[in-house]
């Protein structure tokens, strides 16, 4: 042999080049290999070298097949079908293509021979090395699996870890329960909260947990969890703890279902929150009681109230006293807010003692006002019969620092159906008839009635806007000509306040002027009034003089419309000016700052004081005495003129008109209706004769209201009044009505 | 702690792992099994036999999957590519992406990543003392955990360009899960010039069209669902890259290197394509 046995040459390396073809063609198909066909033929050539140099080795040995076929399975030819079509190419084409044209030494059938049992031996290769792969793959991959479970153990074992760590050192106490609700496993936290070890908190089931002041929904809740028709809830749970004392929890449960949705754990996390809902409880208590009295307080009291009145409970009645003490400011301001304090600690005290035992509420809503709420009442009697025992209750005088005071109270009752006032209807009725029986004189009780909330309510609701309307200008003056009756002329003009109210039209004074009075907006209305009087003086002031100039020049063509107007009388009377007058209410009388104000208006508008005439009523100077006469004789010698209004219907001692400051007397509208008959009634005439003479004899004019008829106009002058106002001559009207010239009758 | 935060964690432990249920068939046990492999267990094994039952095809398909891959390394490393990042790697078998790219760039670095946790323990084992190449345990539909892990970190370097292997992966992704998205999330990391591998099964053409839902309804028993989807579906997951030539076709049409003699119709029930990620490389 010239040629090494891995050296195949010529003929014999084309051969097997041939034969690889051939080979891997048939075997390609039956592998898995990820290698082109071309590398796979290129991976079996030297493959088929070392079969054909087996084949024709000296002496012959079969080992190298066991090789060959070791090398196919690492070559991926795994597959147990890719066996026959190794074998059968080999088996066809390797004694043909491996011929050693040189060597002869090998006959047909020795090399066919020895052709099979190279293949036993490729075949026991490939089976070898297949079972070892098999098997060494089996066991990496069993050992890749033992890992991964491992790694997943010990990543399970770090959670399970770290989860214990969290269940242990929460502050909050977890336990887990079976569906049986017996406890499988408690954290130390839930057992210091209930004051036991774990261990003893994992004998105990769940369901033994009932306590008097669980709310009534908790344990349906907790049958629905258990049913797995619930997936959690949360509420406030209280517990009994070995020592006697309660826990109070925010108890928030869960169903832990399995894989399959089955419920298999109760999953209870608690929060400790008893000294929080003590603290809370504290803060309520004290939030809705009276810290003078220890009485519920108004909060208390409209929440009691309002859940009286709410028509879904079982209650159908409700009945209402609500007190206010007369003249409870006089006793702080006379003897101190001490005694005021020890006063109403007394009368809480008593007003307790009347319901004691009934669980009708007391509670003191504010400053010397408190209120009885009964629930149920079969009628208003049985709340009248509270009140009156209330006031004799009070009626004993309260000794305080040595002193008796006796106690007297007003009490708005409201009593009614529930379901039918909302509360703050049923407390602003309350306050209205608790006001009435004040204005009834106190110390009484009386009945709500509606005509009566109506009529307050309307008060209440005009008296509210007053401010505002004021601001909004809502308000006007109207004037009525004041007449002089020795010729006709006009004298002055009376000044008449107006409300124009957006919603209720035009008011009268008589509407709203006591409103004022009441809540001391009279003062500043006052004030505005006088001052656009005044300021309306001066206007037609500076109007005469200017028409008395025209007049001088063209006063033909002026007083061409025959004298019976404010022009004619400004002709005759030069510049003399027109007098306006203002009412002064009792409120505005005693204010201090009248006379600086009265003096303010007065030289801001430039006008002479006596063009200035404050009315003033008889009945608001009776039983005034010098200090309070003080300002309008200021007033008086500073030159304004001042009018006693409705002379006559006051019991005023006649004596005392001498030392009034007043300038004239306005004869009420009363004594003047008699003189409207013909004949006039002789009883009026007489009187009002007397009067005049009187006035007269005092120094002070007399002026008539309510001139209605010529006839009583002309009586009048004849029983020697000087000035009158009446619808006779004029009615009330705008300022530039006035300047148009009234329709005086001379 | 808050009552809600806590029982939120009670529900479900987020560092919980997985456990691992082996008489669940695995997917890159059942592939292992295609390849002529013996990483499987019987319940592996029964539902391959079940598959091939179902499609006689089925191992050829993978041997032509396999083949693309081969290729589609060739490719990359012939590029200058050079790291490559294979997610759904399955069990390390003969011919792996390592084997390839190493043999050919001994610098090469391959990151493989796998959700089975076998699979990664395998692949560990076999990559033992290779510098070049590792493992991750994460989820492709995570992709945050695969980019952010420390292998990936410690082997890539994302200023270069890397081949994204996502070989026979996808068609096991459903559509709520909204595979291309997470796609597009992990090329927004990628360097201008990477290459992006896809091969996705399909039932345009080809026997599929028959026999698909039989293969679905064995891998329905399995722990990942096969999703067949149309070539303009499996086109898109290229937004943002070129495809290169010869574009998304047929897995032996992809730049076979030796002309077969006669082409398997079976073969054409899957597509591959290659995509360079477009911008100036660095």
């Amino acid at each position: 042999m010239s040629s090494g046995p891995h050296e195949p040459e010529g003929l014999e390396k084309d051969g097997l080049r041939r034969f690889a073809t051939i080979w891997s063609r048939a075997v390609y198909p039956a592998t898995q290999t990820s290698m082109t066909r071309a590398e796979l033929e290129d991976y079996l050539y030297p493959l088929a070298v070392r079969l054909c140099d087996a084949l024709h080795a000296h002496p012959f040995t079969p080992a190298v097949g066991r090789e060959v076929g070791s090398a196919l399975v690492d070559a991926h030819c795994t597959s147990p079908d890719a066996l026959p079509h190794l074998l059968g190419v080999i088996d066809s084409y390797l004694v043909l293509y491996g011929r050693d044209p040189e060597s002869t030494t090998l006959d047909v059938d020795e090399a066919r021979a020895r052709c099979s049992r190279l293949q036993h031996s490729i075949a026991a290769g490939f089976t070898q090395a297949l079972r070892d792969r098999t098997l060494s793959e089996q066991e990496s991959l069993s050992r890749a699996a033992l890992a991964a479970q491992t790694a997943v153990e010990e990543a399970l074992h770090a959670s399970e870890t770290r989860f214990r760590a969290v269940f242990n050192s929460a502050t909050i106490g977890i336990s887990i329960a079976d569906m049986d609700g017996r406890i499988r496993d408690a954290n130390e936290a839930l057992a210091r909260m209930f004051g036991r070890s774990a261990e003893e908190m994992r004998r105990r089931n769940v369901n033994e947990w009932v306590h008097p002041d669980d709310a009534p929904h908790v344990w349906r809740m907790h049958r629905q969890l258990v049913r797995g028709e619930r997936d959690h809830f949360r509420v406030e749970k209280p517990y009994h703890r070995p020592d006697g004392t309660v826990l109070w929890t925010n108890l928030t449960v869960s169903l832990l279902r399995d894989a399959d949705g089955e419920p298999r754990y109760q999953l209870a996390l608690l929060e400790d929150i008893t000294e929080r809902r003590l603290l809370h409880l504290r803060l309520r208590y004290e939030a809705t009681h009276d810290e003078l009295t220890g009485l519920p307080n108004r909060t208390l009291f409209a929440e009691r109230l309002d859940r009286l009145l709410s028509a879904s409970g079982d209650v159908k009645r409700f009945g209402l006293c609500y007190l206010d003490i007369d003249g409870f400011k006089a006793v702080n301001d006379s003897l101190g807010h001490a005694v005021g304090d020890q006063l109403l600690i007394s009368v809480a005290e008593r007003l307790q003692s009347c319901t004691a035992g009934s669980g009708h509420l007391v509670a003191r809503i504010g400053g010397d006002e408190f209120a009885a709420l009964v629930t149920d009442p079969s009628g208003p009697e049985d709340v009248t019969d509270l009140a009156r025992q209330v006031l004799a209750a009070l009626a004993t005088p309260i000794g305080i620092d040595g002193r008796e005071l006796s106690v007297r109270a007003s009490i708005g009752i409201v009593e009614g159906p529930s379901g039918e006032l909302r509360p703050e209807e049923v407390m602003r009725s309350a306050d209205i008839t608790m006001y009435r029986a004040k204005d009834a004189g106190g110390n009484r009780y009386e009945l709500a009635d509606p005509d009566s909330d109506a009529r307050a309510i309307d008060r209440h609701s005009l008296t509210n806007r007053l401010p505002a309307a004021l601001e909004r200008d809502e308000f006007f003056l109207e004037y009525q000509p004041l007449i002089r009756m020795s010729d006709g002329h006009v004298d002055g003009a009376e000044a008449l306040v107006r409300w124009k109210h957006p919603v209720h039209g035009l008011l009268g004074p008589d509407r709203f002027i006591p409103l004022a009075e009441h809540t001391g907006l009279i003062v500043p209305l006052g004030r505005w009034v006088m001052e656009q009087a005044v300021r309306q003086a001066c206007a037609w002031h500076e109007e005469r003089s200017a028409a008395s100039k025209n007049g001088g020049g063209k006063g033909k063509s002026k007083g061409k419309g025959k004298g019976k107007s404010a022009g004619s009388g400004a002709s005759d009377d030069g510049c003399r000016p027109l007098r306006v007058n203002v009412n002064l209410s009792p409120r505005q009388l005693h204010h201090p700052d009248l006379v600086p104000d009265t003096v303010a208006v007065l030289e801001a508008a430039g006008m002479a004081p006596s063009s200035l005439c404050l009315e003033v009523t008889e009945s608001a100077l009776i039983g005034a005495d010098e200090d309070e006469l003080k300002p309008l004789r200021q007033l008086a010698e500073l030159g304004v003129e001042i009018a006693l209004d409705d002379f006559g219907t006051g019991y005023s001692n006649l004596a005392n008109l001498r030392r009034l400051p007043a300038t004239t007397l306005k004869l009420d509208r009363s004594f003047t209706q008699g003189l409207q008959q013909h004949p006039a009634d002789p009883a009026d005439v007489t009187f009002v004769e007397g009067i005049v003479t009187l006035a007269h004899a005092l120094g002070l004019a007399v002026t008539v209201e309510g001139v209605e008829t010529e006839h009583q106009a002309s009586k009048l002058r004849d029983l020697g009044c000087d000035t009158a106002q009446g619808w006779y001559y004029a009615r009330p009207g705008p300022a530039s009505s006035f300047q148009q010239g009234f329709a005086v009758i001379p | 702690m808050e009552l809600n935060e806590l029982e939120t964690q009670m529900e479900r432990p987020a560092w919980a792992p997985q456990g691992i249920d082996l008489t669940v068939p695995s997917v890159s046990r059942m592939y292992d099994y295609y390849l002529g492999g013996s990483h499987n267990f019987e319940v592996d094994r029964e539902a391959g036999k079940r598959a091939i039952e179902a499609w006689p095809g089925l191992p050829k398909i993978i041997q032509a999957n396999r083949a693309f891959m081969r290729r589609a390394i060739r490719y990359a490393t012939g590029e200058g590519v050079t790291q490559f990042l294979d997610i759904g790697s399955g069990i390390p078998t003969f011919g792996n992406v390592h084997e390839v790219a190493q043999s050919a760039d001994s610098s090469a670095r391959v990151v493989y990543v796998d959700n089975d946790p076998v699979a990664v323990a395998h692949s560990r084992a076999v990559l033992e003392g290779n510098e070049g190449a590792d493992v991750v345990s994460a989820d492709f539909r995570s992709p945050q955990d695969i980019l952010h892990s420390a292998e990936v970190e410690r082997l890539l370097d994302f200023q270069r360009p890397v081949a994204l292997l996502l070989v026979a992966l996808l068609h096991f992704v459903e559509d709520k899960d909204d595979p291309w998205k997470t796609v597009r999330e992990i090329s927004d990391e990628l360097a201008p010039g990477s290459l992006l591998v896809v091969s996705h099964s399909s039932a345009d053409e080809g026997p599929m069209r028959n026999v698909g839902a039989g293969v679905r309804d064995v891998y329905r028993q399995t722990s990942s669902p096969l999703i067949t989807r149309s070539r303009s579906e499996i086109k898109q997951f290229f937004e943002g890259f070129d495809i290169v030539e010869p574009g998304v076709v047929p897995l032996p049409r992809w730049r076979p290197e030796d002309m077969p003699e006669t082409e398997d119709p079976l073969l054409l029930s899957g597509y591959a394509g290659v995509g360079r990620k477009a911008g100036s490389v660095g």
